[in-house]
């Protein structure tokens, strides 16, 4: 018998490393489903998820909406534009509206850091953070260290470099408590001007030298400008951005020769990442949605056991 | 509850003399007729079926494709609350569509792991016929479920244990029953 030690998963931090490499072990059993001619199983059958996006998301929700589906939950969608949280209403009155049509899971995205947790304190239903403002987006961060894990075998040990917008990043900071907690090396990389100067207390050494970030490092972990999120110029252009922080083939070449690519996406081709790296055979881009469909399963199928039981609640 | 001590019903060449007459009895069966092939349901099933398989390639001089179930997925009970039973990998690559399959496992009890068993080899593809090999059929079904090829066949009550213990999975070899005192 295996079960997390929480009702919700919230994010990386409240994790351990049991619970982690429970996620992981889990994950990487279910993604033999992907492979069959009939891609479901009855596991979740009678569950109901709601999936709660107050951003937009294509790429997250999709995969959550799939791992749900071959799990064969029953599923709601909800997306702020066309639900009544466009006409007013707050966050906890929806929630209280979905609770009370009793969901096992609430799958929730949403623009302020802590709103999972909110949620968390007052439903019943099991809560999966799948990105809070600039918090925490565990999920992804779980996935990129099954995709790891899966091409090198471990965690520990590892020198992970993580570059790019760090500031506007919840994959940066998940990513980073995540690698950290399980023993590897942790480098963020990026313009000062996106860079938390207190970033080195989540584990990670700080540089601003995208060379040195490179040198030696297992996996480069590259990461969007997030334009979204920027109201002010933290960078003079793309095109300076691009010379000094973008990965390219020439960097490449001064990478260690068993290093592998990684990108949460969406790409912006010639903005952090060449095309020519984006494709070649050490990136393992595409390996890492796949990885997602099997880890969020993983994250549904352990969650599951908490339905219907009675969580007392945790003070605030 | 306290378990007692607990009583021998199969010494290790005794098991290895009821596998030896089940692979006769598949032999018999299905050697001549059919491709077949064995898959093993987690956890014990697995190693038994790995010994099946050497028996039935040494009588029929060919390869035998075998398989690993793990039918945590397709459990009856995963709809109750409470902790989540480990998941583990089924890995079977090869087509199972038109062939016969004998499933494996150490003990028939109440059917609800073969009913499981067959719900997932269903969504693997459609097999021309699935045979079930258990080496202790202990009686008390709870499902209209039986196997084509038993080890030993035995009496037993809800208050009993019956434990297969193998060298592989737990570093000794031998079948037990426990009796529950209350």
């Amino acid at each position: 018998m295996a079960s997390l030690s929480h009702k919700d998963l919230l994010g990386i931090e409240q994790l351990s490393i049991e619970d982690i490499n429970l996620i992981l072990d889990t994950a990487e059993a279910l993604r033999e489903v992907a492979a069959r001619p009939v891609k479901k199983v009855p596991t979740l059958r009678g569950k109901t998820v709601v999936n709660l996006f107050f951003e937009p998301s294509t790429r997250t929700r999709s995969s959550f909406e799939l791992a749900e589906k071959r799990l064969s939950a029953d599923i709601l969608n909800f997306a702020s534009t066309t639900s009544s949280v466009s006409k007013g209403e707050t966050l906890l009155d929806t929630a209280h509206n979905l609770e009370s049509m009793a969901p096992d899971i609430i799958v929730i995205r949403h623009q302020s850091a802590g709103a999972p947790h909110l949620l968390g304190r007052e439903c019943r239903s099991s809560i999966v953070n799948a990105g809070d403002g600039m918090h925490e987006h565990p999920t992804q961060a779980l996935l990129d260290a099954l995709t790891v894990r899966t091409v090198k075998g471990r965690l520990d040990g590892l020198k992970i470099a993580i570059i790019g917008d760090i500031s506007h990043s919840r994959v940066a900071r998940s990513d980073t408590l995540l690698f950290h907690k399980m023993g590897a090396e942790v480098w963020v990389c990026g313009p000062p001007t996106l860079i938390p100067w207190d970033f080195d207390r989540l584990g990670a050494r700080i540089t601003g030298c995208m060379d040195e970030a490179i040198d030696g490092a297992d996996v480069i972990m590259m990461l969007r400008l997030q334009h979204e999120r920027q109201n002010e110029a933290f960078i003079p252009s793309t095109r300076e951005y691009y010379n000094f922080y973008g990965l390219t083939r020439e960097r490449m070449r001064r990478a260690k020769k068993d290093t592998i690519v990684m990108h949460p996406g969406p790409l912006n081709r010639g903005v952090e990442i060449d095309s020519d790296v984006a494709d070649a055979d050490y990136s393992v881009i595409l390996n890492q949605v796949a990885n997602g469909v099997a880890t969020r399963m993983a994250v549904l199928y352990l969650l599951s056991g908490y339905a219907g039981l009675k969580v007392k609640k945790t003070s605030r | 509850m306290k378990k007692t001590k607990g009583k021998l019903l199969m010494s290790a060449a005794e098991i290895d003399l009821a596998l030896a007459r089940m692979a006769a009895e598949i032999v018999e069966k299905l050697g001549s007729r059919d491709e077949f092939a064995i898959i093993g349901i987690r956890r014990r099933g697995v190693v038994l079926a790995q010994r099946l398989c050497s028996k039935l390639e040494a009588i029929l001089k060919r390869p035998i494709p075998t398989g690993i179930l793990d039918i945590t997925l397709y459990r009856d009970d995963l709809t109750t609350a409470g902790n989540r039973p480990l998941l583990r990998e089924t890995l079977i690559d090869f087509d199972i569509n038109n062939l016969s399959l004998v499933l494996v496992d150490d003990v028939l009890y109440t059917g609800r792991t073969i009913r499981s068993a067959l719900d997932g080899l269903v969504d693997l593809g459609r097999p021309k016929r699935v045979q079930l090999a258990v080496l202790i059929d202990r009686g008390l079904r709870e499902l209209p479920i039986q196997a084509d090829y038993v080890g030993k066949h035995l009496d037993t009550t809800e208050d009993e244990t019956v434990e297969v213990r193998l060298n592989e999975e737990d570093r000794e070899e031998r079948v037990v029953l426990f009796s529950k005192s209350v």
